[in-house]
């Protein structure tokens, strides 16, 4: 065990390992242009693909790939959730018509960084073939499933940040993990639980949270 | 590059309640004349970015034990547990930076809460919700300065929680309302603040007597 690896064992052995075993050389290549990070704007072009010259680096454009499925996915939900008569109570439904903008922001603001390499919508079953079948009539399936895919998306984005160290993406999503957290504080708030699991938030790797999204991928 | 050229190179952040701001400094002393003795230096590169974060979780630790030694008086069982487990984070969050800093740690922070009215609910979760939206712009914008990817995942792995706490403040201010899922905090992109430590620094002086200084971080 390095120095560093015994660093994050102090949070969560589960932690280290995830980190160290999802690492990518992108790391080294990109992190290690000097000036870079120090010259790296806080607020990203995004909105274009000019702040990489034509193309992203194909590492980058993955991870924003794998970002842009998963804010499709969450902005379908709630564009339905919201659109469904009779779901949401009252007074909750300002914070999921919040919710909801943003993960449309988020939608677009990918799809713009992307470019002609963002990847198209993908169908959704939020019923996961039936086993969720009231997702849109009964208000405690719709928390549950809410608070999934919050919870999910702040440990996707957390898993990916490695990847995207020494780029100037990195900050973009930072900016869009803690929206995604605070999101999951405020609906779990909803359903009377702490906002939280504890003193230290996970990160999944790609494939786990692949894994946790395919059954509601029609 | 010699030492004279290098340090008057350096933009001298000076971090105190009485005079907060940036100075470039002409002075070959890093820590702008303040004795070491008496203030805290953060260091340089990785080290000075722990140390950061270190200074911002002494401070929330110091805020919230304070609030739950002289509780408000009209404090509702909601928001005991809520600002007890917060504290518990913070706490959490000091402890493994120092740990993780070791012997580069800064020392203990000297903090200055008069501003604060701690027998009022207002006041206190006023306070609370400026920390934590200053922790998680902070925390957004360090990333990019973070060499270390295991650091990176680290920081990745507190901002997201600090960003669950902004979000239970402020639904225990404004229940269920758009700023408990980031609105003020949150543009219409979608993305949630990020700050340099030259911004943020200022911002935090007022609750801080220790001089804090930190020769390198922009």
């Amino acid at each position: 065990m390095t120095e560093q690896n015994s660093i994050l064992s102090e949070i969560e052995p589960e932690l280290a390992d995830t980190i160290l075993s999802s690492r990518r050389d992108v790391f080294a290549k990109y992190a290690r242009r000097a000036g870079f990070l120090a010259s790296a704007p806080l607020v990203i072009a995004l909105a274009s693909n000019e702040a990489f010259g034509q193309a992203l680096p194909k590492k980058v454009e993955d991870v924003l790939n794998f970002a842009l499925t998963l804010e499709y996915l969450e902005a379908a939900f709630y564009d339905a959730g919201n659109k469904a008569s009779g779901l949401i109570p009252g007074k909750y439904k300002t914070v999921f018509r919040t919710i909801g903008q943003h993960e449309t922001a988020h939608v677009k603001l990918l799809q713009g960084a992307l470019g002609a390499a963002a990847v198209k919508a993908p169908a959704v079953d939020f019923t996961a073939g039936g086993k969720y079948a009231d997702v849109f009539s009964n208000f405690d399936t719709f928390l549950t499933l809410s608070q999934t895919f919050e919870d999910l998306g702040v440990a996707a984005y957390k898993g990916q940040a490695g990847n995207l160290a020494g780029t100037p993406v990195l900050t973009t999503a930072l900016q869009i993990h803690s929206v995604e957290a605070r999101h999951a504080s405020e609906v779990r708030r909803i359903g009377l639980r702490l906002g939280w699991d504890g003193a230290f938030d996970k990160p999944l790797s790609k494939s786990a949270v692949l894994a946790a999204a395919t059954p509601f991928l029609a | 590059m010699d030492m004279q050229t290098k340090a008057s190179r350096r933009h001298i952040l000076k971090w105190t309640g009485v005079g907060a701001g940036i100075m470039v400094a002409g002075s070959l002393l890093p820590n702008f004349g303040i004795s070491t003795a008496l203030g805290a230096e953060l260091g340089d590169g990785d080290v000075g970015v722990l140390n950061y974060a270190y200074a911002l979780e002494q401070l929330e630790a110091a805020f919230y034990i304070q609030v739950l030694k002289t509780p408000f008086s009209s404090m509702q069982e909601n928001d005991q547990v809520i600002l007890t487990s917060i504290r518990d984070h913070e706490i959490a969050h000091r402890d493994f930076l120092k740990k993780a800093l070791g012997r580069n740690a800064i020392g203990a922070l000297e903090v200055d809460f008069s501003a604060v009215d701690f027998g009022s609910r207002a006041s206190v979760l006023g306070t609370a919700e400026v920390f934590e939206n200053l922790g998680v712009a902070a925390y957004n914008g360090a990333g990019q300065l973070i060499k270390n990817v295991d650091y990176l995942a680290a920081a990745g792995s507190i901002v997201s929680i600090e960003a669950r706490h902004a979000a239970a403040i402020s639904d225990l201010l404004r229940p269920y309302s758009a700023q408990a899922v980031g609105r003020g905090h949150v543009d219409s992109k979608g993305l949630d603040g990020a700050l340099l430590p030259s911004q943020v620094l200022p911002k935090a002086a007022p609750f801080i007597k220790t001089p804090v200084t930190a020769a390198s971080l922009a």
